[in-house]
């Protein structure tokens, strides 16, 4: 009998290829929608996005009905939700304890990553070009009922910048989701990493001479901002490089190290 | 097969699993028994790549579990029927489970007929289930890629009866096509149930192993006459030892072979001979458990 086992497992091992990534990205990305907190997630950033352009077309003075009012405005929903929805793809398998299956179907944990991390970069790139999109739509309709000109004033350039500084923002979840690996731990953080240390860095410039030159290789929120705003020249570049390796890369391969190596419960 | 060599975790200087080796073999029911705490999750853990080993190692089929190019496919693995995120449907786990395998779609319908959920369970949220409704959601789930090995934590907690006899016969099925089973158990009922070889854990170390007809061997014969006292002379005459027990019946410590061939060279006829109860398995798994506890209250 077990001569014949021996033969079964065998030749059934010989088909068995590894799980491809693609395989893998597509699973990720199916974990995003498949719960009600994760479908609302990300349909929230439909409403808010569509909610903003229906309250810039409102509210925005008649001059300011430009395509980049509309983008920045669509785009800043966009720019927070996109961190929380890399965050939570990682730390749900640790506080809903799905990495015990996770894991176990998929052993190599930095693939499972590599994995989540593609995926929430193609939710990501989604976001914006749909930003893009309704914005158009929302600038066309704006200065068609303000009787105001039509304004197209994001060059491909700046465009490409928003992509890159949303991308960079999206990995910040993504670092400290491998870090910290438990949902609300990690999204306290990503508010007190998005909202409470610009802060703190910009009084700290305000009220200290020394810093206010020293800011922007330290602050990774000033040096985004400029992303966004579209004025990059060779300094900022600089800063942006600097602020990304000891804010992102930095606790982000320690977070990696730490994900290896946790014992999954 | 499953093979496990000198397992060993350390936490500090707790040792949680010690030097632990074993082997659950093809087309038999390896049952991993122990109280709670005696280290079989984490043993578990270990098998499977969760919990990283201090020192030893676990191969199966001859091949770490990290090294298996689809581990699903060749083992089916439920630590924990709980962990899963309470949001998705029974249906959406399975469907899960199935795409990352890269097994056919139709495996998450046969899955289902398998743990036989109505059709509206199927459809449920997991966070509605009752306890043993995910464990044989897990179970299902440990199935859809077809594997050779399963490796089940405490697969019978939460189920019913009916629950147990269907994993009982499930698994008993699995195990005569070929397939290697270990579950893990704090009860020593579910294990004498379900499985072929008892593997015991107590404070992270193997205490007995064996199969199971072997250790309840140990447990001696229960011999029964209405002329006891004849049966007494009998039994002195072949040199068996015995010892009365209280209902009357007689226990030795032989087999029942050379009990049986006494009686009926003595000419007394018997109203009962049999393998006695997991009496010893019992004794030892209770002196088991009491130790744990004795340790649990001086600490």
């Amino acid at each position: 009998m077990t001569t014949t086992i021996e033969e079964g497992v065998g030749t059934r091992r010989s088909e068995i290829r590894r799980v491809p990534l693609s395989r893998a990205v597509r699973v990720e990305l199916r974990k995003m929608f498949d719960t009600r907190s994760g479908f609302w997630l990300m349909a929230s950033i439909a409403i808010t996005g569509l909610v903003a352009t229906g309250a810039t077309i409102a509210f925005a003075p008649d001059t300011e009905l430009t395509y980049y009012t509309f983008t920045k405005t669509i785009g800043y929903p966009v720019t927070v939700l996109l961190p929380m929805i890399a965050l939570l793809s990682i730390t749900g398998e640790w506080s809903q304890r799905s990495g015990l299956t996770t894991f176990t179907l998929v052993p190599n944990r930095s693939r499972v990553i590599l994995a989540k991390t593609i995926s929430s970069i193609a939710v990501a790139v989604a976001s914006m070009l749909f930003a893009f999109v309704v914005g158009a739509v929302g600038n066309v309709a704006g200065s068609t009922i303000a009787g105001s000109p039509l304004v197209w004033d994001v060059s491909i350039a700046h465009g490409a910048t928003i992509v890159l500084g949303n991308l960079l923002c999206l990995l910040t979840g993504t670092m400290l989701g491998m870090l910290i690996r438990n949902s609300p731990g990690a999204l306290v953080a990503y508010f007190v990493y998005a909202l409470v240390l610009p802060n703190i860095l910009g009084f700290l410039a305000a009220s200290q001479h020394s810093f206010q030159d020293l800011r922007p290789w330290v602050d990774l929120n000033l040096a985004q901002a400029a992303l966004f705003e579209g004025t990059m020249i060779g300094a900022q570049w600089a800063h942006v490089a600097t602020t990304v390796a000891t804010w992102l890369v930095l606790p982000g391969m320690f977070g990696l190290r730490r994900v290896m190596r946790a014992e999954v419960k | 097969m499953i093979a496990i060599d000198s397992l060993t975790k350390k936490y500090g200087a707790n040792t949680v699993v010690d030097r632990v080796t074993f082997t659950a073999q093809a087309g038999r029911v390896t049952g991993f028994l122990g109280p709670n705490g005696a280290g079989k999750s984490t043993s578990m853990r270990m098998m499977v790549g969760l919990t990283s080993a201090t020192s030893g190692r676990a191969t199966i089929a001859g091949r770490r579990f990290a090294d298996l190019p689809n581990p699903g496919r060749e083992v089916g693995v439920m630590l924990d029927a709980s962990a899963q995120h309470a949001g998705r449907t029974g249906r959406e786990i399975l469907t899960i489970a199935q795409q990352i395998m890269g097994v056919p779609s139709e495996r998450v319908a046969e899955m289902l007929d398998l743990v036989s959920p109505t059709e509206t369970e199927a459809n449920r949220r997991v966070g509605n289930y009752s306890l043993g409704m995910r464990q044989r959601l897990g179970i299902a789930a440990a199935l859809v890629g077809d594997p050779a090995v399963l490796i089940l934590d405490e697969p019978a907690n939460g189920l019913d009866p009916a629950g147990i006899r269907w994993m009982r016969d499930l698994l008993r099925d699995y195990a005569d096509h070929g397939g290697t089973v270990l579950l893990s158990s704090h009860l020593l009922r579910e294990i004498e149930i379900i499985a072929d070889d008892i593997v015991m854990i107590g404070q992270g170390r193997i205490v007995c192993h064996g199969s199971k007809t072997e250790l309840l061997r140990a447990a001696g014969t229960i011999v029964r006459a209405q002329d006891l006292v004849l049966l007494q002379r009998a039994l002195d005459a072949a040199g068996l030892p015995w010892t009365p027990a209280a209902d009357g019946s007689l226990r030795s410590d032989a087999d029942a072979t050379p009990v049986g061939r006494a009686a009926y060279e003595a000419g007394v006829a018997l109203t009962e001979l049999r393998v006695a109860d997991s009496g010893g398995l019992e004794d030892m798994f209770l002196e088991l458990t009491a130790d744990t506890q004795r340790e649990r209250t001086a600490a």
